[in-house]
């Protein structure tokens, strides 16, 4: 079951903790993975972890020629048309509305919902003539319940889900998917800094009683990848340990 | 057969997969060589890069037929 061999993917923000955790899983699995993110040493060193099927795509994001380009280039390093795009790459400006400025909305919307749109863009055209194709993207619990300081990030978020959802019925005919991961709070260098009694009221909010972790976002995403997957599309997978049941 | 007549024809039978007699002058994409309307769309991006050529949203719903697209690059070109 699961299995993603003979699959290649391109995973957005590899370079992070829940990027780092899906690449491996699909590589795991099978899949040949092209890693992207800014930061190419820290890309090369997950890909020498990963040994054979792994390559590098250093690209940002905030750049649109950039986000146009990648799938090309990455569909040259792999030397493979991809079959698998996931959209993982994102960054925060959090503060609260009356204090944001122009530019936090601004970076938010290009990195989190016009980066991720301009890929599937690129990744479809071949996707739809292949008749066959992957598309998953991240987003997160707060673009379904909102978040105070998040009104940039929640509403790229938000935005996601409605795009995937169009995207899906139109590439749905060709038999590609289009699926959300929206994850909930998932233990991250972030998060680790947080005083116990945060920690602790926010466990308390969570049913299944721990934060997530990346592995738990990864196998999400792999189960979407796969061909076992084939006739859910438009949806959004929550995984959020019970937090938020939408 | 025009130069872009016959390019056109190549286009289509390569995208629908159908047989080359039956892309005549007058087949409707959708009608007669079994196009729904993604592969439309494709049809006229290929036509787009083929001839370097930009068609419009209002113009591309208008293209139906073979001869419609020909036509429509035909002018394209000439002006």
């Amino acid at each position: 079951m699961f299995s993603l061999s003979g699959k290649t993917a391109l995973v957005t923000g590899a370079s992070g903790g829940i990027g780092a955790a899906i690449a491996r899983q699909l590589h795991a699995q099978g899949a040949t993975v092209v890693l992207s993110g800014t930061r190419e040493a820290a890309l090369q060193e997950l890909a020498d972890s990963l040994g054979e099927r792994a390559h590098i795509a250093v690209a940002n994001l905030s750049d649109p020629a950039e986000a146009d380009g990648l799938v090309a280039k990455a569909e040259a390093v792999a030397g493979a048309p991809l079959d698998i795009l996931v959209n993982n790459a994102g960054l925060t400006r959090d503060t609260l509305a009356i204090r944001m400025k122009d530019s936090d909305w601004s970076q938010v919307m290009t990195v989190d919902l016009e980066s991720p749109f301009r890929l599937a863009r690129a990744a479809l055209k071949g996707m739809l003539r292949r008749r066959a194709g992957r598309i998953i993207s991240i987003a997160s619990v707060v673009g379904t319940t909102g978040n105070a300081g998040q009104a940039n990030y929640a509403a790229a978020k938000a935005g996601i889900v409605g795009m995937s959802k169009s995207l899906a019925q139109e590439a749905g005919p060709r038999g590609v998917t289009v699926n959300v991961v929206a994850p909930g709070f998932i233990e991250t260098p972030m998060t680790d800094v947080l005083p116990e009694t945060v920690r602790e009221k926010l466990i308390g909010s969570i049913p299944l009683g721990r934060m997530g972790n990346t592995g738990d976002v990864a196998s999400a995403v792999v189960y979407l990848a796969s061909d076992e997957a084939a006739w859910v599309t438009g949806t959004t997978l929550h995984v959020n340990g019970g937090m938020a049941m939408v | 057969m025009s130069d872009i007549a016959d390019k056109v024809k190549k286009i289509v039978v390569e995208h629908l997969g159908v047989d080359e007699s039956k892309v005549t002058p007058d087949a409707s994409f959708i009608d007669d060589l079994g196009a729904d309307s993604l592969d439309t769309v494709e049809l006229v991006m290929a036509f787009e890069e083929a001839f370097s050529v930009e068609i419009p949203e209002d113009a591309a719903e208008k293209i139906a037929t073979v001869k419609d697209a020909i036509d429509y690059i035909e002018k394209q070109k000439a002006a």
